[in-house]
């Protein structure tokens, strides 16, 4: 990698904002210690990519491959049973794994928001939007009276919440789940953020309010230039929405890859095995399914960890570990069947 | 608004009326309260007259009626042993009552709620640990004892505070410390577990997302929806220990409303203790419907749902 001298740009996806990424999480290492530290799950471990302005990447896996705990990792907002063992996570040219609390408290809800899974609980029922939106620039831009009113209703419509003057004095339950979803949306945007990381954001949406809520990310992200991570497991989600895709299989990302690439030749046997299972329209044949369970995290099989579930296994992948392979049309595979 | 207080009244009739039925037949279940006054070898027509005199002749639904009567005119009828209204007999005692209440209440909120906050925000560490012992100590030491312990300490051998009685601030001390330290304890459980439910919410975790300041987060965020079953049972305990505090009453001797129910039921004075028991009632009926009424300031659902 080129040196390069830290520089902010402007401009969403110009030359220079491609030198200089958002965000650069490298090695990260993410721990669960219960049990009095007698039990270790390794819940992310070795997770590496790098984003940049404008850009969007997905995170794609079954639930418990560790994406949510990246995610935290990244904002520093881990359970306290979790702590980061190992990487780094540069964001702006800072580390963040070495942020004291108070310090991260200053980054997060201005330069990092977050989006959570569930809009009918991620609003506090006994305030009115009005608050919920406004704490973010009263906290941080430290605005006030009329002009944090005025950011208010300007954010509010930002995510196409109709009358905002009014609605703005209503309280959470008044809302419908969608409207709700675009508040939180609001609320990520309050402190003007570079990066919005939105862990599966439409898992509890209606259909047809799904894709009104992605178009509206997608809207924000070109006018804002917001870089993007997107968690969910859903692939058409990720193939609307996602620039890279980053395949996380029990903690550890296996395949990462430009979107059309992995569509197109995805080269993990779990990443095939993924778009396999996703229904097509008009086959007759029998939906695939990936074989066996997920591992637990707390005892890995040796060698790759998808061994036992995979069609093409090696000799050797049920002792080696596999490293990443950077393969000639831009993916990374963690694969032998590359290496 | 006023419709939800009109129908919240309806349903605390019925109960009062179901409270007056009950205690009615429970008291008239211990035994004949003629009997303890006479001495042995009564002539059968004087008992006839005391029944007579106190009513008591009368069928239960005639006396259960003149029950009512009595409960409507304020009155609560006349005590057996003290030939006075039950209502004149409350009343002397009630400031009594509810200065120790009030402050029992207080020292139950000031140490519970905040030592149930700091456990809940510190769980798993030794701030944890000692909160929690000091709610077991607190719900399982009784009354009696603690009560008998700070005499012994304060008054007897630091000479500190009166044993017993009432007259100013000093004789509040011990009876509210001893009444309080239980409900201390329930409050600190109650505040905690509530607490820790809140914490770990979705809304909490995006207020944490928003990079608020911790006081931020505990005390506006997760402390008011914490709030309400808190509340609920400030309001309850404070009805009891105003009116059922017989035993920490008896031991210090406070002249309060549960001594006076404490000698009600010993000497079977029916109208005694069927008046404090409704007086009870009524007062748990309107601190329910405070604290249902101030819900609707806390959280704005409960106001558009009723």
């Amino acid at each position: 990698m080129a040196p390069h001298t830290p520089q902010r740009s402007a401009r969403p996806g110009g030359a220079v904002a491609r030198l200089d990424p958002v965000l650069r999480v490298s090695g990260l290492q993410t721990h669960f210690f219960t049990f009095g530290g007698t039990r270790v799950v390794r819940a992310v471990d070795d997770v590496s990519f790098t984003l940049h302005e404008g850009e969007s990447l997905g995170l794609v896996g079954e639930s418990g491959s560790g994406k949510t705990t990246t995610c935290l990792s990244i904002v520093g907002l881990l359970p306290r049973a979790a702590r980061i063992v190992g990487g780094s996570v540069v964001f702006d040219g800072e580390d963040l794994t070495r942020k004291s609390q108070r310090e991260l408290r200053l980054i997060r809800g201005r330069r990092i928001a977050m989006i959570l899974q569930d809009p009918m609980a991620s609003l506090n029922p006994l305030f009115t939007i009005f608050r919920q939106v406004a704490e973010p620039a009263f906290f941080h831009q430290h605005l006030r009276g009329r002009s944090l009113r005025e950011r208010v209703q300007h954010l509010l419509r930002a995510v196409r919440i109709p009358s905002p003057e009014w609605r703005m004095r209503e309280y959470p339950h008044q809302m419908s789940g969608g409207m709700r979803q675009r508040i939180v949306g609001a609320i990520a945007l309050a402190g003007g953020p570079r990066l919005v990381i939105a862990d599966e954001p439409t898992t509890n949406l209606d259909v047809t309010i799904q894709a009104q809520y992605l178009d509206l990310l997608k809207d924000i992200q070109r006018e804002t230039g917001v870089a993007l991570i997107f968690v969910t497991h859903n692939l058409g989600i990720v193939a609307k929405m996602c620039d890279r895709v980053a395949v996380m299989y029990a903690g550890k990302i296996v395949e990462q890859a430009p979107v059309r690439e992995l569509f197109d030749a995805p080269k993990h046997p779990y990443t095939r095995a993924l778009i396999g299972s996703v229904p097509k329209l008009g086959s007759k044949e029998p939906l695939y399914s990936i074989a066996g369970q997920p591992p637990n995290l707390a005892d890995l099989p040796p060698g790759c960890h998808f061994h036992p579930r995979c069609p093409d296994v090696l000799p050797r992948c049920t002792t080696d570990e596999p490293r990443d392979f950077r393969l000639a049309d831009g993916s990374v595979a963690r694969c032998w069947l590359h290496g | 608004m006023w419709q939800f207080i009109v129908r919240r009244l309806l349903y605390s009739i019925v109960t009062l009326l179901i409270l007056s039925a009950t205690i009615f037949v429970i008291v008239r279940l211990t035994g004949d309260p003629v009997s303890l006054l006479a001495e042995a070898g009564a002539r059968p027509e004087d008992l006839e007259r005391i029944h007579r005199q106190w009513g008591l002749d009368r069928s239960w639904p005639v006396q259960y009626v003149s029950f009512l009567q009595n409960i409507v005119t304020g009155e609560l009828g006349k005590s057996f042993n003290y030939r006075l209204p039950v209502s004149e007999l409350y009343f002397q005692r009630l400031p009594n009552s509810l200065t120790l209440g009030l402050v029992a209440t207080l020292i139950s909120i000031l140490v519970g709620v905040p030592a149930g906050i700091i456990s809940a925000v510190k769980v798993n560490t030794w701030w944890d640990t000692i909160a929690k012992g000091v709610a077991l100590l607190g719900l399982s030491i009784p009354g009696f004892w603690l009560g008998l312990v700070l005499i012994l300490v304060f008054s007897v051998w630091l000479r500190w505070l009166p044993t017993s009685g009432a007259g100013d601030w000093r004789h509040v001390v011990m009876p509210s410390l001893a009444l309080g330290w239980y409900f201390a304890a329930s409050m600190l459980r109650l505040t905690r577990s509530s607490m820790l439910e809140v914490l770990g919410s979705e809304y909490i975790k995006l207020a944490r997302l928003k990079g608020l300041p911790d006081v931020v987060v505990i005390a506006m965020h997760a402390f008011k929806n914490a709030l309400i079953p808190v509340f609920t049972l400030a309001g309850v305990n404070m009805v009891v220990m105003v009116n059922a505090a017989v035993i920490i009453e008896v031991i210090f001797a406070w002249p309060g409303i549960g001594r006076l129910l404490y000698e009600g039921i010993f000497n079977r004075d029916f109208p005694l203790v069927q008046g404090v028991v409704v007086m009870a009632g009524f007062m748990i009926v309107g601190i329910n419907l405070i604290v249902d009424i101030l819900y609707a300031f806390i959280d704005p659902r409960i106001r558009l749902t009723r």
